[in-house]
């Protein structure tokens, strides 16, 4: 049976992870490879690094953080940030990443979604919508939040998956860092809605969020930083307490 | 032991070279018939769309070179599913190594199937020391049915080849190199085929 992912998110910037992890068997917390060999063993399903630098660099930065992080890791990984053409892609998955994520780039030239799709696969095209609630209504964002774009979420969502997106990773800018749970009203309608998977992420803070978002939910995957990275939940525990509740999961 | 990766631009082939080299073992990157018939394993990768790759095959040449190989080879994902009859991803025709046509899942289910999902009747040496219902790591919209050169079986919508043998043809839907320690017994398997 398929089982439902969990999905640490690691924020790089210049090769190294951002703040906020405590992890104090780590001889270097700032490197993300080691973190991520961590995470690898103690059961993570998949990982993904999201790029936030912004330096003239950045490219070949990742694309080495890619290279190193595919030698030392042995579960499948997305890389995301400032993706914007085809040739980014085609040297991220050559170094070894297994998946990419557009966000704004996709927004802001749609065809992308289609040209990547065709030259790479659905299967390692994942858009991440960034998404709040405007007067009742699901209205995408950009720049994390900050710029409301004219696209409703259930439509871009749509299109995005017509266009040959694999996943959609959704990211409720509402929920975001409130630890008050995922946005589980809106994933159920991503979820029933479309016919590929549903990544949520944004709003966790303990384990029965998890278990509301695949239970309510209906996502397929559930993706979180703090919680992991701070060691207020362990996967393992939280994998046991989703099995109890007889959700599927790689234990 | 001489490990060859065919390479002939489809797939994340530096994520199985990775996976061989933390197995204590090199392989190289190849798209040379007289260095891939030397080797003694042979490793066919693939990702991406069935029809392009098979065009990519059949402008080198190696379309023609696979099936003939005598040595251990390792289909793995598209690599597997292009080893066979057909397929319906871009209505192409495969290697014909394995006797099944592969075909897509049904919209019952959500398509791809990404994540891990459990192997079970397990057939080959491939599988040596592993046990039943152990978790893989699978990427695809297309599979390849049931047939006599099953060797595993997973299910997602109905059940089907999660790996295939015959001969010395071994081919797998899912990805060793992304399927933590079990994927990396896996792959180690099959280098250590004698």
């Amino acid at each position: 049976m398929l089982t439902k992912r969990i999905i640490p998110c690691l924020d790089i910037k210049n090769g190294r992870t951002v703040k906020g992890v405590n992890f104090v068997d780590l001889r270097d917390a700032g490197d993300p490879v080691e973190l991520a060999k961590i995470y690898a063993e103690t059961g993570a399903d998949e990982l993904v690094f999201l790029d936030i630098s912004a330096t003239e660099e950045r490219r070949r930065t990742l694309a080495d953080l890619v290279l190193r992080v595919a030698e030392k890791v042995n579960i499948p990984f997305t890389v995301g940030g400032g993706i914007s053409s085809i040739e980014d892609v085609d040297i991220l998955l050559q170094n070894g990443a297994d998946k990419v994520s557009i966000n704004s780039s996709a927004v802001k030239n749609p065809q992308l979604i289609n040209d990547l799709a065709g030259k790479f696969g659905s299967q390692c095209v994942v858009v991440a919508i960034d998404a709040k609630q405007i007067d009742g209504e699901w209205i995408v964002h950009l720049v994390g939040g900050k710029v409301p774009t004219e696209l409703n979420l259930f439509d871009w969502a749509k299109e995005v998956e017509q266009r040959g997106a694999g996943e959609i990773l959704f990211t409720s800018m509402d929920n975001d860092g409130t630890k008050d749970g995922f946005a589980d009203e809106a994933l159920y309608k991503l979820s029933t809605e479309l016919n590929i998977p549903i990544i949520a992420s944004g709003g966790a803070g303990n384990v029965q969020h998890f278990i509301d978002t695949f239970v309510y939910g209906k996502s397929d995957a559930a993706l979180a930083a703090s919680v992991f990275h701070f060691k207020e939940i362990e996967i393992k525990d939280l994998k046991e307490a989703l099995q109890e509740k007889g959700i599927p999961v790689r234990l | 032991m001489k490990i060859v990766i065919i390479n002939y631009g489809a797939g994340n082939i530096q994520s199985i070279k990775f996976a061989i080299q933390r197995l204590g073992y090199e392989a190289v990157l190849s798209d040379n018939v007289e260095e891939i018939k030397a080797a003694d394993k042979v490793i066919f990768p693939g990702v991406g769309e069935a029809s392009s790759a098979m065009k990519k095959l059949r402008e080198s040449g190696l379309d023609k070179l696979v099936p003939t190989l005598k040595q251990p080879v390792f289909g793995i994902c598209l690599g597997m599913q292009l080893m066979c009859n057909s397929s319906e991803e871009g209505n192409t025709v495969g290697l014909g190594i394995f006797n099944v046509d592969v075909i897509k899942f049904s919209n019952r289910v959500k398509v791809p199937q990404i994540g891990w999902n459990q192997i079970t009747n397990l057939k080959s040496n491939l599988f040596k020391e592993i046990a039943e219902k152990e978790y893989i790591y699978l990427v695809h919209s297309f599979y390849a049915p049931l047939c006599k050169e099953t060797i595993a079986e997973a299910e997602y919508d109905i059940s089907y080849s999660a790996a295939l043998q015959k001969d010395n043809f071994y081919g797998t839907q899912f990805h060793p190199e992304k399927s933590s320690s079990v994927g990396e017994k896996i792959l180690k398997n099959f280098l250590e085929i004698v």
